[in-house]
Protein backbone atom coordinates (compact mmCIF):
# COMPACT_ATOMS: atom_id res chain seq x y z
CA UNK A 1 0.00 0.00 0.00
CA UNK A 2 1.52 3.62 -1.29
CA UNK A 3 0.22 6.95 0.02
CA UNK A 4 0.97 8.95 -3.40
CA UNK A 5 1.84 12.94 -2.67
CA UNK A 6 -1.40 13.81 -4.55
CA UNK A 7 -3.22 11.55 -1.56
CA UNK A 8 -1.73 12.73 0.90
CA UNK A 9 -2.34 15.95 0.22
CA UNK A 10 -5.86 16.18 -1.27
CA UNK A 11 -7.08 15.06 2.11
CA UNK A 12 -4.79 18.26 3.30
CA UNK A 13 -6.61 21.15 1.93
CA UNK A 14 -10.46 19.07 2.15
CA UNK A 15 -11.63 18.42 5.42
CA UNK A 16 -14.20 15.94 3.92
CA UNK A 17 -11.78 13.37 3.05
CA UNK A 18 -10.55 10.97 5.47
CA UNK A 19 -6.68 10.87 5.97
CA UNK A 20 -4.93 8.40 3.27
CA UNK A 21 -5.06 4.38 4.33
CA UNK A 22 -1.52 3.42 4.50
CA UNK A 23 -0.30 5.59 7.69
CA UNK A 24 -0.37 4.52 10.83
CA UNK A 25 0.25 4.83 14.28
CA UNK A 26 3.03 2.84 16.33
CA UNK A 27 0.66 0.65 17.00
CA UNK A 28 -0.16 -0.01 13.26
CA UNK A 29 -3.63 1.54 13.95
CA UNK A 30 -5.09 3.99 10.87
CA UNK A 31 -3.85 6.82 12.14
CA UNK A 32 -6.50 10.33 11.67
CA UNK A 33 -5.34 12.37 14.54
CA UNK A 34 -1.76 12.55 13.54
CA UNK A 35 -2.56 13.15 9.98
CA UNK A 36 -4.56 15.98 11.36
CA UNK A 37 -1.47 17.34 12.78
CA UNK A 38 -0.20 18.46 9.05
CA UNK A 39 -3.76 19.74 8.29
CA UNK A 40 -3.59 21.56 11.25
CA UNK A 41 0.07 23.05 10.38
CA UNK A 42 -0.80 24.01 6.36
CA UNK A 43 -3.92 25.99 7.54
CA UNK A 44 -2.52 27.39 10.18
CA UNK A 45 0.86 28.25 8.80
CA UNK A 46 -0.96 29.87 5.82
CA UNK A 47 -3.53 31.77 7.66
CA UNK A 48 -0.28 33.08 9.65
CA UNK A 49 1.10 34.52 6.55
CA UNK A 50 -1.56 36.46 5.35
CA UNK A 51 -2.20 37.77 8.75
CA UNK A 52 1.09 38.81 8.57
CA UNK A 53 1.09 40.05 4.99
CA UNK A 54 -2.46 41.94 5.41
CA UNK A 55 -2.05 43.65 8.40
CA UNK A 56 -4.34 46.54 7.62
CA UNK A 57 -7.43 44.16 6.25
CA UNK A 58 -6.59 41.96 9.39
CA UNK A 59 -7.80 45.13 11.55
CA UNK A 60 -10.17 46.00 9.96
CA UNK A 61 -12.30 43.14 9.62
CA UNK A 62 -11.15 41.49 13.09
CA UNK A 63 -9.10 38.33 13.51
CA UNK A 64 -11.58 36.02 13.97
CA UNK A 65 -13.36 37.36 10.89
CA UNK A 66 -9.47 37.35 9.02
CA UNK A 67 -9.11 33.85 9.66
CA UNK A 68 -12.23 32.29 8.62
CA UNK A 69 -11.53 34.43 5.37
CA UNK A 70 -8.31 32.84 5.28
CA UNK A 71 -9.39 29.50 5.63
CA UNK A 72 -11.70 30.03 2.46
CA UNK A 73 -8.33 31.64 0.52
CA UNK A 74 -5.87 28.96 1.14
CA UNK A 75 -7.96 26.51 -0.04
CA UNK A 76 -9.17 28.35 -3.19
CA UNK A 77 -5.64 29.61 -3.57
CA UNK A 78 -2.82 27.68 -1.86
CA UNK A 79 0.52 29.11 -2.71
CA UNK A 80 2.10 28.97 -6.56
CA UNK A 81 5.88 29.45 -4.60
CA UNK A 82 7.66 28.94 -1.69
CA UNK A 83 8.23 32.46 -1.35
CA UNK A 84 5.39 33.61 1.70
CA UNK A 85 6.74 37.23 1.18
CA UNK A 86 4.51 37.69 -1.43
CA UNK A 87 1.67 35.03 -0.71
CA UNK A 88 -2.16 36.28 -0.69
CA UNK A 89 -2.18 38.37 -4.70
CA UNK A 90 -5.03 37.24 -5.95
CA UNK A 91 -6.47 38.41 -2.17
CA UNK A 92 -8.51 41.50 -4.04
CA UNK A 93 -9.90 39.09 -6.84
CA UNK A 94 -11.20 37.07 -4.04
CA UNK A 95 -12.52 39.73 -1.91
CA UNK A 96 -14.42 41.27 -4.76
CA UNK A 97 -16.27 37.42 -5.08
CA UNK A 98 -16.38 36.60 -1.19
CA UNK A 99 -19.53 36.90 -0.12
CA UNK A 100 -19.52 37.88 3.51
CA UNK A 101 -17.31 41.00 2.85
CA UNK A 102 -19.63 42.80 0.09
CA UNK A 103 -20.78 45.22 2.33
CA UNK A 104 -17.33 46.36 2.78
CA UNK A 105 -16.57 47.56 -0.95
CA UNK A 106 -13.14 48.78 -0.33
CA UNK A 107 -11.65 45.91 1.29
CA UNK A 108 -9.98 44.67 -2.62
CA UNK A 109 -7.79 47.78 -3.14
CA UNK A 110 -6.56 47.99 0.27
CA UNK A 111 -5.40 44.52 -0.23
CA UNK A 112 -3.95 45.69 -3.42
CA UNK A 113 -2.20 48.58 -1.18
CA UNK A 114 -1.08 45.85 1.08
CA UNK A 115 0.23 43.90 -1.91
CA UNK A 116 2.53 46.72 -3.24
CA UNK A 117 3.77 47.86 -0.25
CA UNK A 118 4.68 44.04 0.51
CA UNK A 119 6.73 44.28 -3.07
CA UNK A 120 7.65 47.19 -2.14
CA UNK A 121 9.44 46.30 0.99
CA UNK A 122 11.65 43.58 -1.11
CA UNK A 123 11.91 45.74 -4.57
CA UNK A 124 15.20 45.95 -6.26
CA UNK A 125 17.72 48.49 -4.41
CA UNK A 126 17.91 51.56 -6.38
CA UNK A 127 20.35 54.31 -6.75
CA UNK A 128 18.31 57.83 -6.70
CA UNK A 129 20.27 60.75 -8.96
CA UNK A 130 20.82 64.05 -7.11
CA UNK A 131 17.77 66.41 -7.58
CA UNK A 132 20.18 68.72 -8.94
CA UNK A 133 20.26 66.73 -12.01
CA UNK A 134 16.89 68.35 -13.23
CA UNK A 135 17.62 71.52 -13.24
CA UNK A 136 21.02 71.21 -14.96
CA UNK A 137 19.12 69.53 -18.22
CA UNK A 138 18.59 72.80 -20.65
CA UNK A 139 15.21 74.03 -20.74
CA UNK A 140 14.53 73.38 -24.28
CA UNK A 141 15.36 69.90 -23.77
CA UNK A 142 13.08 69.10 -20.44
CA UNK A 143 10.26 68.21 -22.27
CA UNK A 144 12.02 65.61 -24.56
CA UNK A 145 13.70 64.10 -21.47
CA UNK A 146 13.10 60.93 -19.85
CA UNK A 147 13.35 59.08 -16.54
CA UNK A 148 14.27 55.73 -15.53
CA UNK A 149 11.75 55.37 -11.96
CA UNK A 150 12.60 53.21 -8.98
CA UNK A 151 11.66 49.43 -9.13
CA UNK A 152 9.58 49.82 -5.62
CA UNK A 153 6.90 52.27 -6.98
CA UNK A 154 3.13 51.60 -7.80
CA UNK A 155 0.27 53.30 -7.95
CA UNK A 156 -3.55 52.52 -6.71
CA UNK A 157 -6.14 53.85 -7.75
CA UNK A 158 -9.47 53.33 -5.63
CA UNK A 159 -13.18 54.98 -5.85
CA UNK A 160 -12.61 54.66 -2.36
CA UNK A 161 -10.65 56.85 0.36
CA UNK A 162 -7.95 53.87 0.53
CA UNK A 163 -4.88 56.09 1.85
CA UNK A 164 -7.42 57.50 4.53
CA UNK A 165 -8.27 53.96 5.69
CA UNK A 166 -4.70 53.01 5.57
CA UNK A 167 -3.58 55.61 7.72
CA UNK A 168 -6.31 55.70 10.12
CA UNK A 169 -5.46 51.87 10.89
CA UNK A 170 -1.57 52.39 11.26
CA UNK A 171 -0.90 55.98 12.99
CA UNK A 172 -2.30 57.62 15.94
CA UNK A 173 -4.49 60.79 15.53
CA UNK A 174 -5.25 60.54 11.49
CA UNK A 175 -8.15 61.84 10.60
CA UNK A 176 -11.53 59.89 9.81
CA UNK A 177 -12.21 59.00 6.07
CA UNK A 178 -14.32 60.67 4.05
CA UNK A 179 -16.03 59.14 1.29
CA UNK A 180 -14.24 59.95 -1.68
CA UNK A 181 -11.92 58.18 -4.73
CA UNK A 182 -8.68 58.05 -3.33
CA UNK A 183 -4.83 57.97 -5.56
CA UNK A 184 -1.81 56.43 -3.80
CA UNK A 185 2.04 56.48 -4.85
CA UNK A 186 3.60 53.59 -3.06
CA UNK A 187 7.50 54.67 -2.42
CA UNK A 188 10.58 53.28 -0.56
CA UNK A 189 12.58 56.49 -0.39
CA UNK A 190 15.03 54.20 1.64
CA UNK A 191 14.56 50.69 3.18
CA UNK A 192 10.62 51.22 4.43
CA UNK A 193 7.68 51.60 1.85
CA UNK A 194 5.51 54.87 2.18
CA UNK A 195 2.49 56.02 1.04
CA UNK A 196 1.31 59.15 -0.58
CA UNK A 197 -2.10 60.61 -1.65
CA UNK A 198 -1.74 61.79 -5.22
CA UNK A 199 -3.97 63.71 -7.18
CA UNK A 200 -5.28 61.70 -10.88
CA UNK A 201 -3.65 63.56 -13.11
CA UNK A 202 0.14 63.24 -10.94
CA UNK A 203 -0.66 59.43 -11.02
CA UNK A 204 -1.45 59.53 -14.94
CA UNK A 205 1.82 61.58 -15.40
CA UNK A 206 3.74 58.62 -13.64
CA UNK A 207 2.08 55.94 -14.85
CA UNK A 208 3.37 57.85 -18.33
CA UNK A 209 7.13 58.29 -17.13
CA UNK A 210 6.91 54.45 -15.96
CA UNK A 211 6.33 53.25 -19.68
CA UNK A 212 9.69 55.19 -20.57
CA UNK A 213 7.86 58.18 -22.04
CA UNK A 214 9.17 61.55 -22.75
CA UNK A 215 8.22 63.92 -19.82
CA UNK A 216 6.25 66.01 -22.57
CA UNK A 217 4.11 63.27 -22.75
CA UNK A 218 2.68 63.54 -19.58
CA UNK A 219 1.40 67.10 -19.97
CA UNK A 220 -2.10 65.91 -21.45
CA UNK A 221 -4.45 67.34 -17.88
CA UNK A 222 -4.00 70.95 -17.83
CA UNK A 223 -4.52 70.30 -13.87
CA UNK A 224 -0.85 68.65 -13.87
CA UNK A 225 1.26 70.23 -11.45
CA UNK A 226 4.61 68.41 -13.12
CA UNK A 227 6.94 70.39 -10.68
CA UNK A 228 5.03 68.92 -7.75
CA UNK A 229 5.25 65.92 -9.23
CA UNK A 230 8.73 65.66 -9.96
CA UNK A 231 9.50 67.31 -6.82
CA UNK A 232 7.42 64.54 -5.08
CA UNK A 233 9.39 61.81 -7.10
CA UNK A 234 12.95 63.05 -6.42
CA UNK A 235 12.39 63.52 -2.74
CA UNK A 236 11.17 60.09 -2.36
CA UNK A 237 14.00 58.73 -3.99
CA UNK A 238 12.33 57.41 -7.13
CA UNK A 239 13.98 58.65 -10.33
CA UNK A 240 16.99 56.93 -10.83
CA UNK A 241 18.33 58.21 -13.78
CA UNK A 242 17.26 61.11 -16.46
CA UNK A 243 18.01 61.01 -19.94
CA UNK B 1 30.38 13.49 -4.91
CA UNK B 2 31.36 16.85 -3.92
CA UNK B 3 34.33 17.64 -1.95
CA UNK B 4 33.93 20.00 0.69
CA UNK B 5 34.90 23.68 0.66
CA UNK B 6 37.25 23.83 3.35
CA UNK B 7 38.04 27.21 4.60
CA UNK B 8 34.10 28.31 5.25
CA UNK B 9 32.64 25.88 7.99
CA UNK B 10 30.47 26.46 10.83
CA UNK B 11 32.63 27.07 14.24
CA UNK B 12 31.52 24.06 16.53
CA UNK B 13 29.74 27.08 18.75
CA UNK B 14 26.13 27.95 19.44
CA UNK B 15 23.63 29.47 16.80
CA UNK B 16 20.21 30.72 16.61
CA UNK B 17 18.12 31.52 14.21
CA UNK B 18 18.02 34.88 13.25
CA UNK B 19 15.05 36.94 13.81
CA UNK B 20 15.07 40.45 12.51
CA UNK B 21 13.23 42.18 15.56
CA UNK B 22 16.86 40.72 17.39
CA UNK B 23 19.48 42.49 14.74
CA UNK B 24 19.99 45.34 17.17
CA UNK B 25 20.53 43.37 20.03
CA UNK B 26 22.70 40.79 18.42
CA UNK B 27 24.81 43.36 17.26
CA UNK B 28 25.23 45.03 20.48
CA UNK B 29 26.06 42.01 22.16
CA UNK B 30 26.23 38.63 20.29
CA UNK B 31 27.78 36.56 23.43
CA UNK B 32 27.35 33.34 23.50
CA UNK B 33 26.30 33.44 19.66
CA UNK B 34 28.94 32.34 16.89
CA UNK B 35 26.95 31.93 13.84
CA UNK B 36 23.26 33.05 12.52
CA UNK B 37 20.95 30.93 10.47
CA UNK B 38 18.21 32.03 8.20
CA UNK B 39 15.79 30.83 6.05
CA UNK B 40 16.50 31.26 2.43
CA UNK B 41 13.22 32.00 1.44
CA UNK B 42 13.26 35.07 3.56
CA UNK B 43 15.93 36.76 1.63
CA UNK B 44 14.86 35.39 -2.04
CA UNK B 45 13.41 39.26 -2.77
CA UNK B 46 15.51 41.62 -5.03
CA UNK B 47 16.38 43.94 -2.82
CA UNK B 48 15.08 45.99 0.50
CA UNK B 49 15.97 45.76 4.11
CA UNK B 50 15.53 42.21 4.33
CA UNK B 51 18.63 41.74 2.69
CA UNK B 52 20.50 44.72 3.58
CA UNK B 53 20.38 43.21 7.29
CA UNK B 54 21.92 39.92 5.88
CA UNK B 55 24.86 41.81 4.06
CA UNK B 56 25.60 43.35 7.35
CA UNK B 57 25.35 40.69 9.55
CA UNK B 58 27.40 38.36 7.14
CA UNK B 59 30.28 40.77 7.71
CA UNK B 60 30.10 39.72 11.75
CA UNK B 61 28.90 36.03 11.67
CA UNK B 62 29.09 32.92 9.54
CA UNK B 63 25.58 31.82 8.35
CA UNK B 64 24.25 28.72 7.65
CA UNK B 65 21.70 29.22 5.36
CA UNK B 66 18.56 26.93 5.47
CA UNK B 67 15.83 26.04 3.03
CA UNK B 68 12.80 25.38 3.79
CA UNK B 69 10.90 25.23 0.20
CA UNK B 70 12.91 22.68 -1.85
CA UNK B 71 10.73 19.89 -1.91
CA UNK B 72 13.58 17.78 -1.74
CA UNK B 73 11.34 14.77 -1.06
CA UNK B 74 9.02 15.49 -3.61
CA UNK B 75 7.52 13.19 -6.03
CA UNK B 76 7.70 15.63 -8.76
CA UNK B 77 10.98 17.05 -10.19
CA UNK B 78 12.62 19.73 -8.17
CA UNK B 79 11.44 23.69 -8.79
CA UNK B 80 14.33 24.89 -11.20
CA UNK B 81 13.04 28.14 -10.35
CA UNK B 82 13.16 27.96 -7.27
CA UNK B 83 16.76 26.40 -7.44
CA UNK B 84 17.71 29.13 -8.99
CA UNK B 85 16.52 31.24 -6.91
CA UNK B 86 18.60 29.67 -3.85
CA UNK B 87 21.71 29.69 -6.22
CA UNK B 88 21.54 32.99 -6.57
CA UNK B 89 21.62 33.56 -2.64
CA UNK B 90 24.49 31.30 -2.16
CA UNK B 91 26.37 32.41 -4.87
CA UNK B 92 26.24 36.33 -3.35
CA UNK B 93 26.57 35.23 0.14
CA UNK B 94 29.15 32.76 -0.06
CA UNK B 95 27.30 31.25 3.66
CA UNK B 96 29.22 28.71 5.89
CA UNK B 97 26.32 26.21 5.53
CA UNK B 98 23.28 24.98 3.60
CA UNK B 99 20.94 22.31 4.75
CA UNK B 100 17.25 21.24 3.69
CA UNK B 101 14.83 18.70 4.93
CA UNK B 102 14.23 15.26 4.69
CA UNK B 103 10.80 16.17 3.44
CA UNK B 104 8.32 17.78 1.00
CA UNK B 105 6.18 20.71 0.82
CA UNK B 106 5.41 21.11 -3.48
CA UNK B 107 3.39 18.52 -5.28
CA UNK B 108 1.61 19.32 -8.13
CA UNK B 109 2.89 23.33 -8.38
CA UNK B 110 1.00 24.08 -4.70
CA UNK B 111 3.41 24.80 -2.17
CA UNK B 112 2.02 23.48 1.35
CA UNK B 113 4.32 25.56 3.75
CA UNK B 114 5.12 22.78 5.81
CA UNK B 115 7.40 19.93 6.07
CA UNK B 116 5.18 16.83 4.64
CA UNK B 117 6.47 12.97 5.34
CA UNK B 118 7.90 10.59 3.18
CA UNK B 119 7.51 6.57 3.61
CA UNK B 120 11.78 4.96 3.83
CA UNK B 121 11.83 2.85 0.64
CA UNK B 122 14.17 2.19 -2.42
CA UNK B 123 12.25 4.19 -4.27
CA UNK B 124 12.14 7.36 -2.22
CA UNK B 125 15.68 7.01 -1.41
CA UNK B 126 16.85 6.87 -5.16
CA UNK B 127 14.60 10.22 -5.76
CA UNK B 128 15.99 12.12 -2.51
CA UNK B 129 19.47 11.09 -3.65
CA UNK B 130 18.21 12.75 -7.47
CA UNK B 131 17.52 15.57 -5.95
CA UNK B 132 20.41 16.54 -3.53
CA UNK B 133 22.63 15.11 -6.45
CA UNK B 134 20.85 17.66 -8.49
CA UNK B 135 20.88 20.92 -5.67
CA UNK B 136 24.61 19.84 -4.89
CA UNK B 137 25.40 20.04 -8.27
CA UNK B 138 24.00 23.37 -9.14
CA UNK B 139 25.11 25.37 -5.93
CA UNK B 140 28.61 23.50 -6.37
CA UNK B 141 28.23 22.93 -2.96
CA UNK B 142 27.84 19.94 -0.20
CA UNK B 143 24.66 20.59 1.42
CA UNK B 144 23.17 18.93 4.69
CA UNK B 145 20.20 17.14 5.16
CA UNK B 146 17.61 17.61 8.43
CA UNK B 147 15.99 14.40 9.74
CA UNK B 148 11.87 15.30 10.53
CA UNK B 149 9.43 15.50 13.13
CA UNK B 150 7.68 12.42 13.05
CA UNK B 151 3.97 12.17 13.71
CA UNK B 152 3.00 8.76 12.13
CA UNK B 153 4.93 6.03 10.31
CA UNK B 154 4.30 4.91 6.52
CA UNK B 155 3.08 1.03 6.33
CA UNK B 156 5.35 0.81 3.12
CA UNK B 157 8.76 1.43 4.89
CA UNK B 158 11.23 -0.60 4.58
CA UNK B 159 13.85 0.69 5.84
CA UNK B 160 14.76 2.70 8.95
CA UNK B 161 14.87 6.65 9.41
CA UNK B 162 18.86 6.32 10.49
CA UNK B 163 19.36 3.58 7.66
CA UNK B 164 17.94 6.03 5.37
CA UNK B 165 19.76 8.77 5.92
CA UNK B 166 23.19 6.63 6.21
CA UNK B 167 22.61 5.33 2.51
CA UNK B 168 21.66 9.06 1.18
CA UNK B 169 24.85 10.35 2.44
CA UNK B 170 26.72 7.74 1.36
CA UNK B 171 25.58 7.75 -1.95
CA UNK B 172 25.40 12.02 -2.26
CA UNK B 173 28.12 12.51 0.08
CA UNK B 174 25.75 15.23 1.41
CA UNK B 175 26.27 15.65 4.91
CA UNK B 176 23.80 15.94 8.02
CA UNK B 177 21.62 18.26 10.14
CA UNK B 178 20.71 16.26 13.25
CA UNK B 179 17.41 17.75 15.04
CA UNK B 180 18.14 16.63 18.41
CA UNK B 181 14.58 18.14 19.58
CA UNK B 182 13.06 15.99 15.39
CA UNK B 183 14.65 12.76 17.24
CA UNK B 184 12.63 12.85 20.54
CA UNK B 185 9.49 14.32 19.26
CA UNK B 186 9.83 11.49 16.52
CA UNK B 187 10.42 8.72 19.15
CA UNK B 188 8.05 9.98 21.82
CA UNK B 189 5.71 9.64 18.98
CA UNK B 190 6.34 6.46 17.46
CA UNK B 191 7.17 4.72 20.89
CA UNK B 192 11.19 4.39 20.16
CA UNK B 193 14.49 5.05 22.06
CA UNK B 194 15.92 7.87 21.29
CA UNK B 195 19.19 6.97 22.79
CA UNK B 196 18.75 4.25 20.00
CA UNK B 197 18.30 6.41 17.20
CA UNK B 198 21.50 8.53 18.46
CA UNK B 199 23.41 5.41 18.62
CA UNK B 200 22.50 4.27 15.48
CA UNK B 201 22.75 7.96 13.63
CA UNK B 202 25.61 8.33 11.35
CA UNK B 203 27.43 10.75 13.63
CA UNK B 204 30.43 11.40 11.57
CA UNK B 205 28.54 13.07 8.89
CA UNK B 206 26.76 15.67 11.14
CA UNK B 207 27.59 19.23 10.53
CA UNK B 208 25.11 20.59 12.68
CA UNK B 209 22.92 20.10 15.63
CA UNK B 210 19.39 22.06 15.93
CA UNK B 211 17.68 22.40 19.00
CA UNK B 212 13.94 24.12 19.53
CA UNK B 213 10.96 23.39 21.67
CA UNK B 214 7.94 21.17 20.98
CA UNK B 215 3.92 21.55 22.23
CA UNK B 216 2.41 18.61 23.88
CA UNK B 217 -1.01 16.75 22.74
CA UNK B 218 -2.60 13.37 22.72
CA UNK B 219 -3.53 11.14 19.87
CA UNK B 220 -6.88 9.37 19.79
CA UNK B 221 -6.26 6.60 21.99
CA UNK B 222 -4.72 8.92 24.85
CA UNK B 223 -1.08 8.48 23.35
CA UNK B 224 1.53 11.26 23.61
CA UNK B 225 1.69 13.46 20.52
CA UNK B 226 4.20 15.90 20.73
CA UNK B 227 4.42 18.74 17.70
CA UNK B 228 7.35 20.30 16.63
CA UNK B 229 6.19 23.78 17.06
CA UNK B 230 10.32 25.85 17.29
CA UNK B 231 7.47 28.01 19.60
CA UNK B 232 8.77 27.33 23.23
CA UNK B 233 12.08 26.82 25.54
CA UNK B 234 13.32 23.50 24.81
CA UNK B 235 12.44 21.12 27.47
CA UNK B 236 14.66 19.39 29.72
CA UNK B 237 15.16 15.96 28.30
CA UNK B 238 15.93 17.29 25.03
CA UNK B 239 19.12 19.15 26.80
CA UNK B 240 19.87 15.72 28.32
CA UNK B 241 19.81 14.18 24.79
CA UNK B 242 21.76 16.99 23.17
CA UNK B 243 24.47 16.06 25.72
CA UNK B 244 24.12 11.95 25.20
CA UNK B 245 24.66 13.39 21.41
CA UNK B 246 27.98 15.59 22.12
CA UNK B 247 29.50 12.63 24.22
CA UNK B 248 29.42 10.81 21.03
CA UNK B 249 29.94 12.76 18.27
CA UNK B 250 31.99 15.52 19.67
CA UNK B 251 31.48 19.18 19.48
CA UNK B 252 29.26 20.29 16.51
CA UNK B 253 27.56 23.86 16.04
CA UNK B 254 24.24 23.82 17.85
CA UNK B 255 21.25 25.79 16.68
CA UNK B 256 18.48 27.64 19.31
CA UNK B 257 15.23 27.75 16.55
CA UNK B 258 12.52 29.28 18.58
CA UNK B 259 10.18 30.66 15.16
CA UNK B 260 7.14 31.52 16.48
CA UNK B 261 6.69 33.42 19.55
CA UNK B 262 9.75 34.62 19.34
CA UNK B 263 10.84 35.88 22.48
CA UNK B 264 13.31 38.80 23.08
CA UNK B 265 16.59 38.14 23.02
CA UNK B 266 18.11 37.95 26.62
CA UNK B 267 15.80 34.87 26.68
CA UNK B 268 16.91 33.37 23.66
CA UNK B 269 20.86 33.88 24.63
CA UNK B 270 20.20 32.31 27.59
CA UNK B 271 19.10 28.88 25.89
CA UNK B 272 22.47 29.70 23.65
CA UNK B 273 23.99 29.73 26.47
CA UNK B 274 22.48 26.78 27.77
CA UNK B 275 24.30 25.15 24.67
CA UNK B 276 27.53 26.72 25.62
CA UNK B 277 27.70 24.92 28.81
CA UNK B 278 26.65 22.13 26.92
CA UNK B 279 29.52 22.16 24.10
CA UNK B 280 32.16 22.98 26.89
CA UNK B 281 31.46 19.52 28.53
CA UNK B 282 32.83 18.09 25.54
CA UNK B 283 36.37 17.94 23.22
CA UNK B 284 37.12 17.19 19.96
Amino acid sequence: MTVSQSSFQAALLDPSLAAPNGLCNPDGQQASKRYDVYRNNVAVSLTDALVAGFPVLHKLVGDQFFRAMAGVYLRKHPPKSPLMMYYGEEMPQFLRRFQPAQSLKYLPDIAKLEIAMRRAYHAADATPIDPQRLSEIAPNQLLSSRVRLAPALAIIRSDYPIHAIYLANTTADAPAPIMRPETVLVTRPNLDPEIHLISQASASCIATLMQGSPLGETLTDETLDLGATLSLLLGQSAVTEIY
Amino acid sequence: MLDHNSDNHLPPLPGVGYKPQHYSAILADPAPVGWLEIHAENYMGNGGRPIAQLRHLAERFPISVHGVGLSIGGEGALDKDHLARLKHLVDWLNPASFSEHLAWSTHDSHFLNDLLPLPYTETTLTRVCDHIDEVQETLNRQMLLENPSSYLAFAESTLSETEFLRRVTQRTGCGLLLDVNNVFVSATNLKTSPQDYIDDFPLTAVGEIHLGGHDEDEDETGAPLLIDSHGAAIVDPVWALLDYTLERSGPKPTLIEWDNDVPDWPELAAEATRAATALSKVTA
